[in-house]
C-alpha cells in the first residue's frame, strides 16, 4: 500500500499551513507535558463518565473512547467544501426518502433497483404515502467521510438512523480548552458549543400541526445499558429535555403522553435513539420491551414528530450508498461535491467476479453491518479468513459490497512510542429543521490507534480527537 | 418531571443514606466488640447490627454464624444482601446513570468517583481491620458528600424535593430500627435491670446515629437510657431523630404540593404522624410501651413510602 497522505506533512513535502501553528507547538512542548495531560484527560473522562459499552464484552462492560490530545485540524476553505457538500448530501438524502414512501419516481426512471428497496428489510412499508412534516425525513445525520489527499473529502458512509458521537465532538473540545488553553490562544477555531442549540431548534421547527406552540421534545433512549446511553444523557441535559424510555411513555387516543409526577403530559417530537424495529412492539419486534405500543399508529395520526422519521434506514444502506452520486444528479440535478469511494455491488455477477479475484485486495462490507462488525480487510486478512468469506460471498452475494482498499489519511497521534502517524476518519453533524439545513463547524475524528489498521470504530479500538476548524 | 426520574431521585438518595447507616452500625460494633466481655456482658453484638439493618433472616440463609468476619462480609460486601454496602453503592450509581440529567454535575461526580475508588475494594476485599475502617470511613465521607453537594448544588424544584423525602423516609427507618433492636436496653431507671453493663450499648446506640457528643450538648447529663430514646425519638433538633425526620418529610411534600397545585393521601399521611410524634412525651411512650410505638412507627413509615410511590412515582 502506498504511503497515506498526512494530515499535517501532506506527503512528506513542508508543514501544511494549518498546521504550522500546532507543529511549532509540538517543537516547544517536552514530551513529558504531553503525556502527563495525556493522563490528566483520561482521569476527566472517567470521572465525567463519558463511557460506552461494548456489546458482548462482560469484562469491560463501561470503557472509554481512548482520547488523543493531539487535534486534527481542517482549514477554512476545506471546510467550506465539505459544509456544501454534506448539505447537498443530506438534501438528497431527504428527498430520496420522501420520494421512495411517495411517488417513486426515482424507480420509475430506473436510477435505482427496484429489488432493493422493495426486498430489503430497512424498507418500512408503513411509510408508504404517509407525510412527515415539512417532508424532513433526516433530522440529524452522521455522514463519515475521509481523505486520500490534499484536494478531497470522499464519503464513506451515510448514517441515517441515529448516528451517534457527537457528544465526543462537544466534549474533546471542553477538554481540550481546559488542557491546553495556550494552544487555543494561537488559533483561530470554530466554536461548536451552539451545536445542542441547533439541535433544539431544529427539532422543534419540525413539531406537528397538532403541537401547541411551545412544542414539548423528548429524547427517547433504549436505557442505561446502551452503548450509547452517556451520549442520550448528555444531550437531554444540554437541550433542556427530558430523557424517556419506552417505558416512560404512553400512548391515548393517538396521542403521546409522558408519564409525569403532575401526571400525563403531551410529547410533540421525540428525538428518538433506538431503531425502527424497537418503538412500537404492536408494529415492529414484538418482543421489544424498550418500545411504545401504539406509537405507530399515533405517528400515522400526525401527532407526533419522530426524528428521525421511521425507515430512513433504506436510505443509509451500504447497498443504497453506491448509488449516492446518481441520487444527487436525480434529485438536485447537481453534480454531487462530495465523492463516493469507488464500489462493487456482488449483487451484480460482474462485479461479484471482480471481488472474488481480487479478495486479498478489498474490503468487504456486509450490506447491513455497521460499528466495523463483519468486515474484511483483504490485505491484512490470513488465507483461512479469506477463504471463509469467499464461502459466505458465493452464498449471499447481494449482502455484501466491496471497496478498494484505501490509504486513509493520517494525523500525529500521541503513541508509546512518541508521535506517529495514524489513520484518521471524520464524522461531521448535518442537522434538518423546517427551513434550513445546519452544519456546525466540527466533527468527530476518529482515529485508528493500531499502528497501520485502518479500523477506527470505537468498538474495536479506535479513538478519537478533538476537530478544529480554522476559522480565518 | 418524569415520574422514573423521581423514582431514581428518591431510591438514589434512600441508598446512599443506607449506605452510610450500615457503615456506621459496623463502626459501632466493632468499637463495642473490642471491649472485655466484662464490660458488655455477653449479648451478640453482631446478632444485633444485622438486626438493625434488618437483614438477620436472610443472613442466615448464607452463613451459620453471627460473627465479626460473617456479618462484616454480609453487611458489607455480599452480593446476595439487597441492602450490603456494595448493593446499595452499585444501585446508587446505576440510579445515578438513569437521572444523571437530574443530578448537579458535583453529585455525579460523588457517585460515580466513588464507585470507581469502591471497585478496588470489591476486588480484593478488606483484609485488615485497618482496611476495614478506612473502607467505612469512606463510605460515610461519600454519603457527606453526596448530601452536602446536593444541599449546596440543586435548585430547589421538585426533584431536591423527592431526593429530600428519600433521605428522610430511609433515615427515620434506619433510626427507628435501632431502637427497635435496643428498645429493652433504654427501658426507664425502675424497669431497668442491666445495670452499668448497658453503658457501652447505648454509646453504641449513639454512635450509630452520630449523636454522641448531641446528647450530651442537649442534656448536659451522663447517659441515661431513657433521654437517649427521647433525643433520638422526639428531639427535633437532632438531625436523625424521628420527629426532624417527619418535620422535613411534612416540608418537602408540602413544597411539592404547593408546586403541583395539589396536595394527596402522602401529605396527609405525612402530618398525621408527625402530628403524633410532636404531641407525645417519652413518660407515655414508655408507658404504653416503647416496642409498641416503634412497631408502630416503623409500619407508618413504610406505609408513607407506599402512598409516595403511588401517587408521584408511577
Amino acid at each position: 500500500m502506498a504511503v497515506a497522505f498526512d494530515e499535517m506533512n501532506g506527503l512528506g513535502e513542508d508543514i501544511r499551513p494549518a498546521y504550522r501553528e500546532l507543529s511549532r507547538w509540538l517543537k516547544e512542548t517536552p514530551p513529558d507535558a504531553l503525556e502527563y495531560r495525556r493522563q490528566e484527560a483520561e482521569l476527566l473522562f472517567r470521572r465525567i463518565g463519558i463511557t460506552f459499552a461494548v456489546y458482548g464484552d462482560a469484562e469491560a462492560q463501561e470503557r472509554l473512547i481512548p482520547f488523543d490530545v493531539i487535534p486534527r485540524i481542517v482549514s477554512a476553505k476545506e471546510w467550506a467544501v465539505l459544509e456544501k457538500g454534506l448539505k447537498q448530501r443530506v438534501q438528497a438524502l431527504n428527498l430520496f426518502l420522501r420520494d421512495i414512501y411517495h411517488g417513486r419516481d426515482i424507480l420509475r426512471a430506473n436510477v435505482v433497483p427496484e429489488d432493493l428497496i422493495f426486498q430489503n428489510p430497512v424498507f418500512r412499508p408503513e411509510m408508504n404515502g404517509q407525510d412527515v412534516p415539512h417532508d424532513i425525513y433526516v433530522h440529524v445525520a452522521g455522514i463519515d467521510v475521509i481523505r486520500t489527499d490534499a484536494e478531497n473529502f470522499i464519503v464513506l458512509e451515510d448514517n441515517a438512523r441515529t448516528p451517534s458521537g457527537v457528544s465526543y465532538m462537544l466534549e474533546n473540545r471542553e477538554i481540550m480548552m481546559r488542557l491546553f488553553p495556550d494552544l487555543f490562544a494561537r488559533h483561530r477555531i470554530a466554536p461548536v458549543e451552539r451545536y445542542p442549540d441547533e439541535l433544539l431548534a431544529a427539532l422543534r421547527s419540525v413539531a406537528p400541526d397538532s403541537a401547541s406552540a411551545e412544542p414539548t421534545v423528548a429524547l427517547m433512549t433504549p436505557g442505561v445499558y446502551n452503548s450509547a446511553y452517556y451520549e442520550h444523557s448528555f444531550l437531554a441535559d444540554k437541550l433542556g429535555i427530558e430523557l424517556v424510555e419506552g417505558r416512560d411513555l404512553i400512548v391515548k387516543d393517538d396521542e403521546v403522553f409522558m408519564r409525569t409526577t403532575e401526571g400525563l403530559k403531551r410529547v410533540d417530537v421525540i428525538y428518538r435513539r433506538l431503531d425502527d424495529d424497537f418503538i412500537d412492539p404492536l408494529t415492529f419486534r414484538p418482543d421489544s420491551a424498550l418500545g411504545v405500543p401504539g406509537l405507530m399508529s399515533a405517528y400515522a395520526a400526525g401527532n407526533i414528530t419522530l426524528a428521525n422519521a421511521v425507515g430512513t434506514g433504506i436510505a443509509d444502506d451500504k447497498a443504497m450508498y453506491s448509488y449516492m452520486p446518481e441520487i444527487v444528479r436525480f434529485y438536485l440535478s447537481e453534480q454531487p461535491i462530495l465523492k463516493n469511494v469507488q464500489t462493487w455491488r456482488c449483487r451484480e455477477p460482474k462485479d461479484l467476479a471482480y471481488v472474488l479475484d481480487n479478495l486479498d485486495q478489498l474490503v468487504v462490507k456486509e450490506v447491513h453491518g455497521s460499528g466495523g462488525y463483519g468486515m474484511l480487510i483483504g490485505p491484512a486478512a490470513t488465507k483461512a479468513t479469506i477463504e471463509a468469506f469467499r464461502d459466505k460471498l458465493k452464498r449471499e452475494p447481494e449482502g455484501f459490497i466491496a471497496q478498494p482498499t484505501l490509504a486513509l489519511s493520517t494525523c500525529p497521534t500521541c503513541t508509546e512510542a512518541g508521535l506517529a502517524p495514524r489513520h484518521v476518519d471524520l464524522r461531521p453533524f448535518v442537522l434538518t429543521g423546517s427551513n434550513h439545513t445546519t452544519i456546525v463547524a466540527g466533527g468527530l475524528t476518529r482515529v485508528a490507534l493500531k499502528e497501520g489498521s485502518l479500523v477506527v470504530n470505537s468498538s474495536q479500538g479506535g479513538g478519537t480527537k478533538d476537530t478544529w476548524i480554522l476559522d480565518e | 418531571m418524569l415520574s422514573r426520574t423521581a423514582e431514581n431521585l428518591y431510591w438514589l438518595a434512600r441508598y446512599v443514606e443506607r449506605a452510610e447507616y450500615i457503615a456506621r452500625t459496623i463502626d459501632a460494633t466493632l468499637r463495642v466488640t473490642a471491649l472485655p466481655a466484662a464490660y458488655i456482658g455477653k449479648t451478640n453484638e453482631w446478632e444485633s447490627a444485622l438486626l438493625t439493618a434488618g437483614v438477620s433472616q436472610s443472613f442466615y440463609q448464607v452463613y451459620d454464624e453471627a460473627n465479626e468476619q460473617n456479618v462484616v462480609d454480609y453487611l458489607s460486601f455480599n452480593a446476595n444482601n439487597p441492602s450490603s454496602i456494595k448493593n446499595c453503592i452499585e444501585a446508587a450509581r446505576l440510579n445515578s446513570r438513569s437521572v444523571r440529567t437530574a443530578l448537579t454535575s458535583e453529585m455525579w461526580d460523588t457517585i460515580n468517583s466513588a464507585w470507581i475508588e469502591l471497585q478496588e475494594v470489591w476486588a480484593k476485599g478488606t483484609k485488615t481491620r485497618e482496611e476495614l475502617a478506612r473502607f467505612l470511613r469512606f463510605v460515610q465521607e461519600t454519603s457527606l458528600r453526596f448530601d452536602g453537594s446536593a444541599y449546596r448544588t440543586m435548585l430547589r424544584n421538585d426533584a431536591y424535593w423527592f431526593s429530600r423525602l428519600g433521605v428522610h423516609l430511609e433515615r427515620a427507618d434506619n433510626t427507628a430500627r435501632i431502637l427497635d433492636v435496643k428498645y429493652h436496653v433504654l427501658l426507664p431507671e425502675e424497669e431497668h435491670v442491666g445495670g452499668p453493663l448497658d453503658y457501652y450499648q447505648w454509646t453504641s446506640i449513639l454512635r450509630s446515629v452520630s449523636a454522641l457528643t448531641a446528647y450530651h450538648w442537649v442534656y448536659r447529663e451522663t447517659l441515661k437510657p431513657w433521654l437517649i430514646a427521647d433525643l433520638l425519638i422526639l428531639n427535633d433538633s437532632l438531625p436523625r431523630s424521628l420527629a426532624s425526620c417527619y418535620g422535613n418529610l411534612v416540608r418537602n411534600l408540602d413544597q411539592i404540593g404547593v408546586a403541583y397545585g395539589r396536595q394527596g393521601s402522602a401529605q396527609r399521611h405525612a402530618r398525621g404522624v408527625r402530628n403524633r410524634l410532636e404531641h407525645s412525651n417519652i413518660d407515655d411512650i414508655f408507658q404504653h410501651g416503647v416496642h409498641e410505638f416503634i412497631q408502630e412507627f416503623l409500619a407508618d413509615n413504610s406505609r408513607l413510602g407506599e402512598i409516595i410511590t403511588r401517587q408521584y412515582l408511577t
